[in-house]
């Protein structure tokens, strides 16, 4: 057992692209974020999570140069990066309503940043190809927008993002505007896309699911700061704080009172390794499992609740427990048919994390 | 769920009405193109004699050409000063946006004739104008051909026009999402490069519009000509008026006007398709 | 960042500058109303409002011009209103065979030159033997002016709930009672929009004007008359009372607008 993680997981070996320093943006007097720190490692998928209002998209918009940070400053490979205009940063976005140019042809939208740049016409044609053939939109080539559903205008806008060669993909929200359907497609799409390109990309979503099934790592925001950052898998099965374990999946938070090495709730004690005085525990509820269950190890912490309610989903079935001492756990269990009454409850101490808040 | 007799009710009188006092008299002009006058009586025998005189007659050519000429540079004019203003309003006004924009618009309800008889002041040789040059010792005589001359037709309709030029111009100005020219700048291109390949085709359509209104309304216009124009300033539409004045020649009238209305209907169709082949919908 | 400031301060200084040009001309006449000299020449010096009572106490040609106006403007917002929100209703419920081209040609009076609809307006009167007067010049402000009215109500229509019509029926109402107590309610901004847009058109009416008009002069007229024989300051006195006049109609039509917006 380990004490809670307070420092901000560093990023990974392959170097670091971009670092953000001590970030502020205000507007008026409403502060959106707060010195706020950051590094993006090169060649990742970074995703930037949070609720609207915890700052993510602008922080994505002083990346990409939209907005000028109140204090702090932005640096990407050793160059200052939040003085320079938009148009001179290495640094690309996908718009999350695409933002495409309605009266050029999707072959001329593509191409709209390399003639910005000056690159030779011959040039320009071939890797026009190359985009539109990485995002299978070749034959739309002549096409205008405006003829495109949103799945399609949603792959020429990457398209004209990924065609510059950029060393940073800005990505925001792109995938709300879609389908359900359309959206899981995408999601792997982008995901192969980035592993094949080697680009890094920075991807803003309030979407739990997407955050991680997509990224190398997640950036949890909360009210203009950084909660969390660390892999999906970290981030699920370590959550940092009490805010982290409710956003990301779903948890039983515990208040107990630690004495000696022992964690006690009202209804049942556990070991773990937290100085003395009241601390909060997060237990996902598929770490709860009936007590007649074998696969239980023998030092199982148990206890009785009677069951409120069962929410079926085919797999697996959410149970909502009521203790003996009036304590409401949420318990998710593999199908077991209808059930009813009291029955014995268990679970690992190892699986009860303790967070902060 | 709207009975017969309701839709009878609402469709009717409107079309017949629009037919009668409408259509009707505008087939009336047409026909009277084709008729003549003798004696002072107009006789209802068809013919082209009218609009062969129209075509052989160097002096109706060079009318219509001088208002063709002022026509044009009433539009290119009101385009020069209200494309800048509209562009300013919408991108680096700021809050004060919407206030400009009343200010922009309250001169349109200012009479017409009350902004031609302002400029027939300022202009004249006695004119506030000569009188405030004067005044300054820029110029020791009056300058001679301010008023009466075609040049104050083009400044005072360049002044009625302006606003209704500037209208549609902003209106397709806002219309453009913001998104665009954040991803335009995005992609690199500089402020410039993002102007004339982003904001300057897409306000095409209401710059079309505006344009277009400016220009079919200058080529009839015959009140300014009367007001400042003078002799050198007349054009096409004071020759039909004086048509059906003094000159007394309806049917000739008649054939220049349906002219003009050609002319017209010419352009606003073919401005008509331009926008739609512009407008990125 | 530096050059987009550049740029805002040139383009500021340029509509400033066109601003000035399109305020002066109105500047000139007010302040020139309110000069003793007479128009023309500057500076302007010794303020006075005799202009103005001049223009009270013995111009009555004037205030006669001013009422026909009004008649002919109240005239012209009847006619164009009836008609126009039947049209309204008709292009919004009816699918009546040649539509499309009745929109275009209720449009025309608005995008042609004067001139020609005003002719074709005389040619008809003189076809009917309808003497030239200030009836023939309400009911040709009324016509030219239906495709005015029609827009501004159709955009009530669309605005409204249909459900509303679609469950007075549903109760019980006949769909003439319906009409009554639903839709025109519904309409009453865009009907009040709609008569003050006309009203205002039709008062600064005179291309058309020009050619129906008999012994009795509207105001543009009028005032046409006078110019033609010379110009007094009384004109600037008059103007300036217009101007007025324009920009209160003006603030109320710009509430009432925000008004049905908000709604």
């Amino acid at each position: 057992m380990t004490t809670p993680p307070s420092i901000p997981d560093r990023a990974a070996p392959g170097g670091t692209l971009l670092e953000v320093r001590a970030v502020s943006k205000g507007f008026g007097s409403r502060e959106v974020l707060k010195t706020l720190s950051l590094e993006i490692a090169s060649g990742e998928f970074l995703t930037l999570l949070g609720e609207s209002g915890s700052g993510k998209t602008t922080l994505l918009r002083l990346i990409a140069g939209f907005e000028q940070p109140t204090a702090g400053e932005i640096w990407m490979h050793g160059t200052r990066l939040d003085t320079l205009p938009p148009y001179r940063r290495r640094v690309n976005t996908v718009f999350q309503h695409y933002a495409l140019f309605p009266h050029l042809k999707v072959s001329e939208n593509v191409a709209y940043g390399l003639q910005a740049a000056g690159t030779a016409k011959a040039d320009i044609a071939a890797r026009v190809t190359e985009a539109l053939a990485m995002v299978r939109m070749q034959e739309y080539a002549a096409a205008k927008p405006a003829k495109l559903s949103g799945g399609q205008q949603q792959r020429v806008a990457l398209a004209r993002a990924l065609v510059n060669r950029p060393q940073l993909l800005l990505l925001d929200e792109p995938l709300s505007a879609l389908d359900a359907n359309l959206r899981k497609e995408m999601q792997s799409e982008l995901k192969s896309l980035q592993r094949e390109v080697g680009i890094t990309f920075l991807f803003v979503t309030h979407d739990q699911d997407e955050a991680m099934a997509l990224s190398d790592r997640i950036a949890l925001l909360r009210n203009g700061g950084l909660e969390q950052v660390a892999s999906p898998r970290e981030i699920y099965a370590r959550p940092a704080t009490a805010y982290t374990a409710r956003f990301i999946g779903q948890t039983n938070l515990l208040e107990a009172r630690v004495a000696s090495g022992v964690a006690s709730c009202r209804d049942f004690s556990f070991p773990c390794a937290v100085s003395d005085g009241p601390a909060l525990f997060s237990l996902r509820p598929e770490a709860i499992s009936l007590g007649d269950d074998t696969r239980q190890p023998a030092d199982a912490i148990r206890f009785c609740a009677t069951i409120r309610q069962q929410i079926y989903s085919g797999a697996s079935e959410l149970l909502e427990l009521q203790t003996a001492n009036g304590a409401i756990l949420r318990a998710r269990i593999p199908s077991a048919g209808p059930l009813s009454g009291s029955y014995s409850f268990a679970f690992c101490a190892d699986d009860a994390i303790p967070v902060r808040e | 769920m709207y009975s017969r007799t309701y839709r009878l009710l609402v469709s009717v009188p409107p079309v017949l009405w629009v037919a009668l006092f409408l259509l009707f008299p505008y087939a009336l002009l047409f026909a009277h193109g084709f008729w003549s006058v003798r004696d002072g009586v107009i006789v209802h025998s068809w013919n082209f004699r009218n609009y062969a005189t129209l075509f052989q007659n160097p002096l109706y050519w060079q009318v219509l050409l001088r208002t063709a000429r002022i026509a044009a540079s009433v539009t290119l004019l009101s385009i020069l000063l209200g494309y800048p203003l509209a562009y300013f309003l919408s991108f680096h006004a700021g809050p004060r946006k919407e206030l400009l924009y009343q200010l922009v618009i309250v001169p349109l309800w200012v009479s017409y004739l009350v902004r031609g008889y302002a400029w027939k002041t300022i202009l004249g040789s006695d004119g506030v104008l000569n009188g405030f040059l004067h005044y300054l010792h820029i110029t020791r005589e009056p300058l001679p051909a301010l008023l009466y001359s075609p040049f104050a037709v083009v400044v005072m309709l360049t002044h009625i026009y302006t606003p209704f030029v500037f209208l549609p111009i902003y209106a397709s100005l806002e219309h453009i999402p913001r998104p665009l020219i954040e991803a335009s700048h995005d992609l690199g291109a500089s402020g410039r490069t993002t102007f004339l390949r982003i904001i300057l085709p897409l306000s095409l359509p209401g710059l079309l519009a505006g344009a277009t209104f400016a220009f079919v309304l200058s080529l009839g216009d015959f009140l300014a000509p009367l007001l400042v124009g003078g002799s050198s300033g007349t054009m096409i539409a004071n020759i039909v008026q004086s048509l059906f004045g003094a000159a007394y020649d309806w049917p000739l009238g008649a054939a220049i006007s349906v002219c003009i209305l050609l002319f017209t209907l010419a352009i606003l169709g073919f401005s008509e398709r331009l926008e739609k082949r512009w407008s990125f919908e | 960042m530096n050059s987009r400031s550049a740029t805002s301060r040139v383009l500021a200084a340029y509509a400033a500058l066109v601003f000035a040009f399109i305020y002066s001309p109105i500047a000139v006449l007010v302040v020139y109303s309110f000069n003793r000299d007479g128009v023309g020449g500057f500076p302007p010096r010794h303020f006075t409002f005799d202009w103005y009572r001049q223009l009270f106490s013995s111009d009555t040609a004037i205030w006669d011009s001013v009422l026909n106006s009004l008649l002919v403007a109240a005239g012209a917002v009847l006619v164009s209103l009836l008609l126009g929100l039947l049209a309204a209703l008709a292009l919004d419920r009816v699918d009546f065979p040649a539509k499309a081209l009745f929109r275009r040609l209720v449009l025309l009076p608005l995008i042609l030159p004067g001139i020609i609809t005003g002719l074709s307006m005389l040619m008809f009167a003189v076809f009917a033997r309808f003497e030239r007067s200030l009836t023939l010049v309400f009911l040709g402000h009324g016509t030219a002016l239906i495709s005015v009215a029609t827009t501004e109500i159709f955009a009530g229509l669309q605005k409204m709930d249909r459900r509303q019509e679609e469950a007075s029926l549903d109760l019980g109402a006949t769909p003439w009672r319906t009409f009554w107590l639903v839709t025109l309610p519904n309409l009453r901004l865009s009907l009040i929009a709609a008569g003050l847009l006309v009203f205002t058109l039709s008062m600064d009416e005179i291309a058309v004007t020009f050619f129906l008009i008999g012994s009795d002069n509207t105001l543009p007229l009028e005032i046409w008359g006078r110019l033609r024989r010379g110009i007094t300051p009384e004109i600037n006195a008059i103007s300036s009372l217009i101007l007025a006049a324009s920009v209160v109609l003006l603030v109320v039509w710009y509430h009432l607008r925000t008004r049905s917006e908000r709604q």
